[in-house]
């Protein structure tokens, strides 16, 4: 297991999402999320989808989203979450995260984990970036990561 | 089309029952509705029932006698209750019986609902990171509305407030102390901008209602209430639900919106002829956008509306006048009924202290659940 970074990940790691991803697998990069586009009215979806709820055709192709948007709501997840969230933490352990839609540039909002869970730090409008993230620890100690979005200039 | 009328209701307290299955509290409502309409369960012909977390309704049947009446399971979320009056609604219009039941009843476990997102169309990592929660999305689509129309926390506590007011007067109730505006302001965060008090509870209860063409009504009593119209509608593409890992750039309206547009238009009347409302107040972001989507204020009007006491019991627009599912908890089977029976009540005239004043003759409830369905039912009082 390899992280060099919070933005890289080493191709073995558990990733939930992952094929919702675009990586640099030999970086270890992400480079956006994938979404889905219909090939017959160019509706644009994230995440998985079996057909266009549109115009109901089932001919879809995967898209790049982006890395970036802007935040379109948000909450902070301020108690532990019971199964099926699997982050391996307690209610000792448990660390409150931000949650919100972000906005991408073809105007799909993206559901995601945010980096900031500071209810300050967070206005509607402000521009966000793609991360990964651990957000946890498997049960046979491997950690587990996500994506996410972090505020335009936070590290 | 034929008019129906409710013609008994009934109830098993909401809130917590040890030792009492969710079923047994469903077989209580529906005992109290027949005895309430002056009949028998072997009168009735047909029956619509519920539950989330309690088991199959039909098994109810064990409870009140095996008739051999066809008994049909109703799963649709916190709109189980309303799809079963609708349901119940369109089999006496059809004829085939002349009496129909719509019950519902749950009996959940502390804490959030958990749902698994197979059960919901969803792969396994969206509940393993953490988004697979309700509550997250009443707080993203309350903190984008309040951004969208200039609402503030000031209506977030005061719809809380309000519920808890109207639950002190309702000896049914679960919740039934008062709280200052401060200690509702200043509990716990649980998905800001909602807190603590701003929530409902899962919960657990029943609710019974016994139906009738309304032309055969004054034959088992004097008190019925005419359902003008029962509604229920599904998403559209572009409308904002719970339980989306994205939303597309489309904006459709919400299935409250177009739910509630075909009951005004059935019933023939318009939202301000309306005297008396029950609205899904999951939360307290959940009400003030429902009273807009439902047509009874522009958005954004809503926090000079609370802050004016025209939601309250003596004001233009009671809303949730047992209090709402802030002050009842929510058991999901069987909330849309209450919804329902404290319209009848209320327009019965029976509501005690928490009675709304002049005589309401049209009533109106709304539901909202998972994965994006609302019912809507308008009710008239018979009496004179």
């Amino acid at each position: 297991m390899i992280i060099s970074s919070e933005y890289q990940i080493d191709k073995t790691a558990a990733l939930l999402g992952r094929h919702l991803l675009l990586l640099d697998e030999r970086e270890g990069k992400i480079l956006g999320l994938v979404g889905l586009r219909c090939t017959d009215c160019g509706e644009r979806y994230f995440a998985a989808s079996s057909n266009c709820t549109k115009c109901c055709s089932d001919r879809l192709e995967p898209v790049n989203l982006g890395t970036q948007g802007v935040l379109w709501s948000w909450t902070i997840q301020s108690f532990l979450p019971k199964a099926p969230y699997a982050s391996g933490e307690d209610p000792e352990s448990f660390r409150p995260y931000g949650v919100g839609y972000v906005e991408m540039p073809c105007g799909v909002k993206v559901e995601s984990r945010l980096t900031c869970a500071e209810p300050g730090d967070l206005v509607i409008g402000m521009a966000m970036k793609l991360r990964l993230v651990r957000f946890g620890t498997r049960d046979d100690g491997q950690p587990l990561y996500t994506y996410a979005f972090a505020p335009e200039g936070a590290d | 089309m034929e008019d129906i009328a409710i013609i008994g209701v009934g109830m098993h307290r909401f809130g917590r029952t040890e030792g009492m299955s969710g079923r047994a509290q469903g077989a209580f409502a529906v005992k109290q509705a027949l005895e309430d309409a002056g009949i028998g369960w072997h009168q009735v012909g047909v029956a619509f029932g519920g539950s989330q977390d309690a088991g199959n309704a039909d098994a109810l049947s064990n409870h009140l006698g095996l008739t051999g009446i066809p008994f049909i399971n109703v799963a649709n979320g916190c709109a189980t209750g309303g799809s079963a009056l609708s349901c119940a609604v369109a089999a006496l219009q059809s004829g085939s019986a002349d009496i129909g039941v719509a019950v519902g009843f749950d009996k959940h476990p502390r804490g959030a609902f958990n749902p698994s997102p197979s059960d919901w169309g969803l792969e396994d990592w969206y509940g393993d990171v953490g988004l697979m929660l309700t509550t997250q999305f009443f707080a993203l689509k309350t903190q984008r509305y309040m951004h969208e129309h200039g609402i503030t926390e000031d209506a977030l506590v005061r719809v809380a407030q309000r519920a808890l007011r109207n639950g002190a007067l309702n000896p049914q109730a679960w919740r039934r102390n008062e709280l200052s505006y401060e200690e509702i302001a200043n509990s716990m965060a649980v998905n800001l901008p909602l807190r603590k008090y701003m929530f409902c509870n899962p919960a657990e209860g029943g609710a019974a209602l016994v139906l009738c063409r309304a032309r055969d009504a004054h034959k088992y009593t004097d008190r019925a209430v005419i359902v003008r119209a029962a509604a229920v509608r599904t998403r559209q593409h572009g409308s904002f639900e719970v339980f989306s890992p994205g939303l597309v750039s489309d904006v459709a309206d919400s299935p409250s919106v177009t739910a509630s547009c075909a009951a005004f238009e059935m019933a023939g009347v318009a939202p301000s002829d309306i005297d008396v409302l029950q609205l899904q107040d999951t939360d307290s972001g959940s009400e003030i956008i429902h009273l807009a989507e439902n047509g009874f204020c522009e958005h954004g009007e809503q926090e000079r509306l609370l802050r004016e006491g025209e939601t309250d019991l003596g004001g233009r627009l009671p809303v949730n006048t047992d209090g709402g599912c802030l002050a009842n908890g929510e058991p999901v089977g069987a909330s849309g009924l209450r919804q329902v029976i404290e319209i009848c009540v209320q327009l019965r005239g029976e509501a005690g202290a928490r009675q709304v004043p002049g005589n309401p003759r049209l009533g109106y409830t709304h539901v909202y659940g998972a994965p994006g369905v609302s019912a809507v039912t308008i009710l008239e009082s018979s009496r004179g």
